[in-house]
């Protein structure tokens, strides 16, 4: 279970830009729960997981997983439990270092960082079983360095490394959003795939209100620091892409668009 | 030959320094001025030790200890307090400065009496033949076990974190790191290496002088830069080797521009020059941080 109470977020704080994103915002998501966010450019969806994440400091609230509270705790901890797959592909792996190199880094998540080393070779089969299971060909590819490869490709590897390991939450920041149609379908299927088979909690952020419809047992609208819209289980099932879309030209009017 | 011998003497010696300083410049993508105190702050370790009639082999885990301590007050000036990277090595640098004085008591100190690593009952054991050559073994062999080890570390699993943070600090907080840790280890190695090439270097020339730091960091960016560009071609080499080599050859440009009647006064000039051109004409104009971004 993870819960956020009373969430008071300020940018800028103290200037004369001073914009209050969140006021006073509460969500609570029970386990093994697969939440979509939808919501205009500068709703707060973005922010709502960096704040989840620690990457953004709150000035108000608690954030409480299983009824511990994470609030101090630096983010690099809370990864701990975290995997997480942000829009821009280069910043899940490392482009310096090859396939077979970010996959045992990955690996080694929750051990000590320490002086053994880091390849284990008797390991690459399974690594190379995980990629063979992508249809990218970067099974074939383990020698070659990450920087080399597509979007889609390091993407795709970004997603594998972020899952490789325990985690009880998946954050995923419009992670198919700088992919091409084609690719980012293969994202998204291997994405309930292992959401699925490691029952996962996540929380995806998308702006395409198709995968929002199709993937996900809740689905949620952000807009202005708020949820508009929050649908879950049975109810969910019955929201369509005209439903979400609806809703947005409705918020867009009353904004005066 | 004797000019080749002091070449190679010297280039291994700087070696050891440009090795550290390709952790800080090439894997961090980190500044570091430090590098000009730590570097005397070696040498004046180890002129201490050496007067005081220590084994001129204790210098060695010595120096590596005091540069390691260097880098780590710059590392968490930095992290910590988040002082922009290059304020944070030239802060260190600056107190430095006055250390060493204190450390090795004046600002000159001449060990022309004492053993050291190339002058002792071992060396003078040798048979004649062997003997002229017998610093550069030495150096030869230190340098191999240094760039080794390097090597080895850098396949560890705090290898791998090392390299991650220059590259994606992001994918190391992801990996539940905090990537400011690594980069107060990644300075601390480095500053001991650079360290270890200032004892060396001051056992080698046996003086201590407070100034010798100065350019130091330039010397070793140089050394980087010609072994990681230019033999870019040879994939067969690992960066170390290249930076090794980088060393050497930088070392052998230097000797023959002198050689050919180049006036030590404007020796920095063209260090300066030669480097500038060799980083515009290798594309190292704009900081690669964002490069991949």
């Amino acid at each position: 279970m993870l819960e956020l109470k009373n969430i008071v977020k300020i940018y800028q704080g103290g200037t004369v830009n001073e914009t209050c994103l969140f006021d006073g915002f509460s969500l609570s998501i029970p386990e093994n729960q697969f939440v979509c966010v939808v919501g205009s450019n500068g709703s707060g969806k973005t922010s709502l997981l960096n704040i989840i994440c620690g990457s953004v400091p709150i000035d108000e609230g608690q954030i409480l997983v299983g009824g511990e509270n994470i609030t101090r705790m630096p983010e690099h901890r809370r990864h701990e439990r975290i995997g997480r797959v942000y829009q821009d592909p280069a910043r899940g792996t490392c482009p310096s270092m090859t396939i077979l190199e970010n996959m045992s880094m990955a690996d080694n998540k929750g051990k000590p960082f320490n002086l053994l080393p880091c390849v284990n070779r008797k390991k690459t089969e399974e690594y190379r079983a995980m990629l063979a299971q992508l249809g990218l060909g970067l099974e074939d590819k383990m020698g070659v360095r990450v920087g080399n490869l597509s979007g889609g490709q390091r993407q795709a590897m970004a997603l594998l490394m972020s899952t490789m390991t325990p985690i009880e939450f998946l954050i995923l920041d419009e992670h198919t959003a700088a992919l091409d149609p084609k690719t980012a379908e293969i994202i998204m299927q291997l994405t309930g795939r292992i959401v699925a088979q490691k029952k996962l909690t996540t929380i995806m952020v998308t702006h395409n209100l198709r995968y929002a419809v199709e993937y996900g047992d809740r689905v949620l609208m952000m807009h202005q620091g708020k949820t508009v819209f929050d649908r879950a289980g049975e109810e969910k099932r019955g929201v369509t892409t005209e439903t979400l879309l609806g809703l947005f030209n409705e918020i867009s009017v009353e904004c005066g668009n | 030959m004797s000019l080749l011998l002091s070449v190679l003497e010297q280039g291994l010696i700087y070696a050891i320094l440009a090795l550290g300083v390709y952790i800080t410049f090439k894997i961090l993508d980190f500044p570091d001025m430090t590098v000009d105190s730590s570097f005397p702050l070696g040498a004046a370790v180890t002129a201490l030790m050496i007067q005081g009639g220590l084994s001129p082999l204790l210098t060695l885990p010595a120096s590596l200890l005091a540069g390691a301590v260097a880098g780590a007050l710059t590392g968490v000036i930095h992290v910590r307090f988040h002082v922009r990277d290059l304020l944070a090595g030239i802060i260190v640098m600056t107190g430095l400065y006055s250390v060493n004085l204190h450390v090795a008591g004046r600002a000159n100190v001449q060990l022309f009496s004492f053993d050291t690593l190339f002058k002792n009952a071992f060396v003078s054991a040798l048979p004649a033949a062997v003997q002229p050559y017998a610093p550069v073994l030495i150096l030869a062999l230190i340098v191999l076990a240094v760039k080794l080890l390097m090597d080895a570390y850098l396949a560890t699993r705090s290898g791998f974190l090392l390299r991650a943070t220059g590259d994606n600090e992001t994918l190391v907080a992801t990996l539940a790191k905090d990537a400011g840790r690594v980069k107060i280890l990644g300075l601390s190695l480095a500053n001991a290496l650079v360290a270890l090439s200032g004892c060396i270097m001051c056992q080698y020339q046996r003086y201590f002088d407070i100034s010798m730091g100065t350019g130091t960091l330039v010397l070793a960016v140089a050394s980087v830069i010609v072994g990681t560009q230019l033999l870019r071609g040879m994939r067969f080499l690992r960066a170390t080797t290249a930076v090794v080599l980088g060393s050497i050859l930088y070392k052998g440009c230097v000797a023959l521009a002198l050689s050919l009647g180049l006036s030590p006064f404007d020796l920095k000039l063209v260090t300066a020059a030669l480097l500038l051109i060799i980083i515009i004409a290798g594309g190292h104009s704009r900081r690669r941080g964002k490069r991949h971004a």
